[in-house]
């Protein structure tokens, strides 16, 4: 049985030979361990995609298979049906791209302002903003349930987006990647006769793509994978995003667990593709600070 | 097409005089080079004729009309950096169309423009690319294209040609003074580099610790330097300076007697038993062309002699009489460091 | 001519007022005011369902603070991160090096081992759900061992909280990865080409140069984690709901108990959230200090 464990799996059987560096012997205790260490990894997904793809009796036959036969796509058929899913991945695509939007649009603007140009108290607005960093979501949902409660914003998309419409981290970033722009641009730019907005739009938003794609991606996974918020504002299941939908699903179908298993797998597929593509923008964001350069 | 006044310019940065007030007639259609050493302020001087600087007193006048409030677009001024600042996301077409686009002016006249410029400076197969598929040598004319296209009425450049290596920085020079003719416009141009500012300046302005020490053509510059700084700064190897009481030379120090400092350039100066002044050779450099001779005059001071190839060399060691060449020799004030005349 | 021109345009003012507007505003409404409401709510007792407010004053904060529930909370938020931030730094270092090597087929497993950060807590937690499940028994099938049989670790006092630590770990393995990686590869090849001229073992090479040259990293990933463990929600809600026996009740899940749960009681959630907000800003402060200095000066 344990013998199932260290299987590679064919993303690893990958051939040592033709390799010009190390020495072979050496590449093939690394590419082993490399494997063992990725199966073991992706264990859990395995056991998830496997109970969602094969009937739920075979699932509880003991010993479960870890291999799924026969194949099926009843479980997942089902946990649509039953959990609403298509409603909560739009829910949750709406919300994530109005924050992502929102973020970039605010941040963008507002690390403008702290590099570009100068006025009164810029120094202690910086300090305000980056001191936001220091009250997450956390400490203020007694508060902020309450401010949005009066709104009339609960079970809505503004009270899902609203508080998320600024950020200190992206503002930060993309006011580091403003500053490492030649100074000189600037000032061939105001020779030349542009005006800030001009000069924002046309130089200072292309050249820091890179900058803004991170922020981007970054915003837009912590977005799609936000739990709390959206777990205390809405109670309306036409209104929840699918990380409170799969909550949903698992607190009523325990004895059922092939039915979570499939929702899981459908609401970790869209944010998997999208690492998958943007990868490079988001280990930008994600080491952002952690390393020099 | 403009003159341009600098009046008791001035630029304080906290608490540093970075220019320290500089009068400046440059006239219309000339070509003037601001030399000084990196940190003199010549750049600062530059900042401020462009506006990207606003002075701390004083004013700048452009065609005689007082800019010191005006916005640096809005001066009839262009500059070329020393970085070049090409937007490079942008085709060279769309580099330079930056500046007319700012100009509202329609989109034919524009192109023609466009066109007129990139001719000029011999880039017209080049406005498709973009900056990173170009050589510094085509950079640099891009960013020339880029400042002439709206023909201002005074063209500021700061150090264009320090990023270029030394082949393509003679042809450059050559070219720019070529540019100069074309345009009929003022030029005022930023260098440390004396070579530029001699082969290219109709007048040299030298400044030095915020200061301007003198403006002049470069011969004059070189001739007449007005007081230490300037004859330190100006030829390679620079001018010898010794302070003393010299009562065996055969000109008359303009001092009766008292201390002064005597300067004279190392082509002026030759090495005779009978010279009235005694040295010790320290070493002797061979630049192939010409010879360097290094020597130590009673006081410490150190001299350099020019000594052509073919004639004696002294050795290390040995003591010389040196003579400057008669009507070659400065004399300054040893406490203003001022020219006597 | 001499102070004509005070320091600033007014042009650019304004134009800064307008660009910062928008996020002065987010912040005011959603970051400011909260933060000031939830102290004055502090001091506050209300009813059942959260009306009838009455002032009873900075007592509350101390008897909140004190109390033996909070301390439990802190206490499990605190174990949490030790079960979390060794565990899940050193699990990072191990596949960043393992997979710091220019082998063919090596960006496969880079993928892999990044693809964590992908999944949200609430994928992770469910996966580990099923896997810790013992009527699915896939624990107890590879590894033979008691623990994983009835009633499961989620419902076992003396493993939850390890349980839920494990599905963190995993969950955030991607993240570690992505840094640890990032830093190895800003360490010059060159140190390790002339230590392997002066005869160090591989082993020596990681204590004497990686680990050196990327404590600044670990330092980094050890303060990100750690206000990633005291933020952490989402797997208590999912795997154990502060169970069994308050063993697995975050601070977070105390202050949602609290607020949102039966008792309903915002007063001692507010509290309750200002000592979170206080550890939060120790902490953000460290983080701010290295990301200052890393970006900045780096």
């Amino acid at each position: 049985m344990a013998r199932n464990a260290g299987r590679p799996s064919s993303l690893e059987s990958v051939s040592p030979r033709g390799e010009r560096r190390p020495k072979p012997k050496r590449s093939v205790g690394r590419y082993t361990l490399l494997s063992l260490t990725a199966v073991t990894l992706l264990l859990p997904v395995w056991v998830t995609v496997s109970g969602a793809i094969q009937p739920y009796s075979e699932v509880l036959d003991y010993p479960a298979s870890l291999i799924p036969w026969p194949l099926t796509t009843e479980p997942i058929r089902e946990a649509w049906r039953i959990a609403n899913l298509d409603r909560y991945l739009i829910n949750s695509a709406v919300v994530t791209v109005l924050i992502m939007i929102g973020q970039v649009v605010t941040s963008v603007l507002a690390a403008y302002a702290f590099t570009f140009l100068k006025f009164p108290y810029r120094r202690a607005l910086f300090a305000l903003f980056i001191g936001t960093l220091m009250v997450p979501t956390e400490v203020t949902i007694v508060a902020n349930f309450q401010t949005i409660r009066s709104l009339g914003w609960l079970d809505s998309y503004p009270g899902l987006v609203a508080p998320f419409l600024a950020a200190a981290f992206g503002t930060f970033l993309l006011r580091q990647a403003f500053m490492s722009l030649p100074r000189e641009m600037e000032e061939a730019a105001r020779m030349d006769g542009m005006g800030h907005l001009r000069f924002m739009w046309e130089v200072v938003v292309p050249l820091a793509r890179p900058a803004i794609g991170a922020v981007s991606v970054f915003s837009f996974l912590t977005a799609w994978n936000q739990y709390l918020w959206p777990l205390i504002v809405t109670t309306d299941p036409d209104m929840r995003t699918v990380q409170i939908g799969l909550r949903s699903l698992a607190s009523a179908n325990l004895d059922e667990l092939n039915l979570v298993m499939a929702g899981t797998m459908i609401a970790a597929l869209p944010i998997i593709v999208i690492l998958l593509l943007f990868q490079k923008q988001l280990v930008r964001g994600l080491t952002a600070g952690a390393v020099k350069g | 097409m403009a003159g341009l006044q600098l009046d008791a310019l001035t630029k304080r940065f906290d608490d540093t005089l970075a220019v320290d007030a500089i009068d400046l007639d440059i006239a219309d259609q000339e070509f003037l080079v601001l030399l000084g050493p990196s940190g003199c302020g010549k750049s600062t001087v530059l900042r401020l004729i462009a506006g990207l600087e606003y002075p701390s007193s004083g004013t700048v006048s452009i065609g005689g009309r007082i800019v010191n409030d005006v916005d640096p677009a809005k001066r009839d001024v262009a500059m070329v950096f020393q970085s070049y600042a090409l937007y490079p996301h942008k085709t060279v077409a769309q580099n330079i169309d930056v500046p007319l686009r700012s100009q509202k002016l329609p989109k034919e006249t524009r192109s023609e423009m466009i066109a007129e410029a990139a001719r000029a400076l011999d880039i017209a197969d080049l406005l498709g690319r973009k900056p990173a598929q170009l050589s510094g040598g085509q950079r640099q004319r891009v960013a020339l294209a880029r400042a002439i296209v709206r023909r201002p009425a005074v063209f500021l450049m700061d150090e264009p040609l320090s990023n270029l290596d030394a082949a393509l920085r003679v042809q450059t020079r050559a070219e720019l003074v070529d540019l100069h003719d074309r345009l009929d416009t003022t030029f005022v141009y930023v260098t440390h580099d004396q070579v530029e500012a001699m082969t290219m300046a109709d007048r040299v302005a030298v400044i030095q610790e915020g200061k301007l020490q003198q403006v002049g053509p470069p011969s004059e510059v070189y001739d007449e330097p007005a007081n230490t700084m300037v004859a330190r700064f100006i030829g390679t190897p620079p001018m010898n300076l010794i302070t003393g009481s010299p009562t065996k030379a055969p000109e008359v120090a303009p001092t009766d007697g008292r201390e002064v400092v005597v300067g004279f350039r190392p082509e002026h100066v030759a090495i005779t038993p009978d010279g009235w002044l005694r040295g010790k050779v320290l070493l002797v450099e061979s630049l192939g062309h010409e010879r360097l001779v290094h020597c130590e005059v009673p006081g410490g001071e150190r001299v350099t002699i020019r000594v052509d190839p073919d004639d004696a060399i002294p050795h290390d060691g040995e003591p010389i009489g040196l003579a400057p060449t008669p009507g070659r020799i400065h004399w300054f004030d040893p406490s203003t460091g001022r020219r006597l005349p | 001519m001499t102070g004509r021109r005070s320091v600033y345009s007014s042009r650019e003012v304004s134009l800064a007022f307008f660009l910062l507007l928008p996020s002065l505003v987010v912040f005011g409404l959603f970051v400011f005011y909260p933060l000031v409401r939830t102290i004055w709510l502090g001091f506050h007792e209300s009813d059942f369902f959260g009306g009838n407010r009455v002032w009873v004053g900075p007592s509350q904060y101390i008897d909140v603070l004190t109390s033996p529930d909070t301390r439990n909370s802190l206490w499990i938020s605190i174990l949490y991160t030790l079960l979390t931030v060794p565990t899940g730094l050193a699990a990072g270092i191990g596949l960043a090096v393992l997979a710091n090597k220019p082998l063919r087929g090596m960006s496969v497993f880079r993928t892999i081992f990044s693809s964590t950060v992908a999944t949200s807590v609430a994928v992770a937690s469910l996966m580990f759900l099923v896997l810790f499940n013992p009527s699915v028994g896939i624990l107890s099938q590879v590894l033979s061992w008691e623990v994983f049989e009835h009633p499961g670790l989620l419902n076992d006092p003396s493993w939850a909280l390890i349980a839920v630590s494990a599905a963190t770990v995993w969950q955030n393995l991607g993240f570690t990865f992505i840094i640890v990686t990032a830093g190895l590869q800003s360490i010059p090849a060159d140190l390790y080409e002339s230590a392997q001229l002066d005869g160090l073992t591989p082993a020596r090479q990681f204590r004497e140069i990686t680990l050196p040259l990327l404590s600044p990293t670990l330092l980094f990933g050890v303060v990100v984690l750690t206000i990633i463990a005291f933020q952490s929600f989402g797997q208590v809600d999912l795997l154990t709901q502060g169970g069994p026996l308050d063993r697995t009740n975050l601070l977070v899940y105390s202050i949602f108990d609290n607020a949102f749960g039966p008792s309903k009681d915002e007063g001692v959630a507010s509290v309750q959230a200002i000592g979170l907000f206080g550890v939060m800003a120790v902490l953000s402060m460290i983080q701010f200090r290295i990301l200052d200095r890393r970006v900045h000066y780096g």
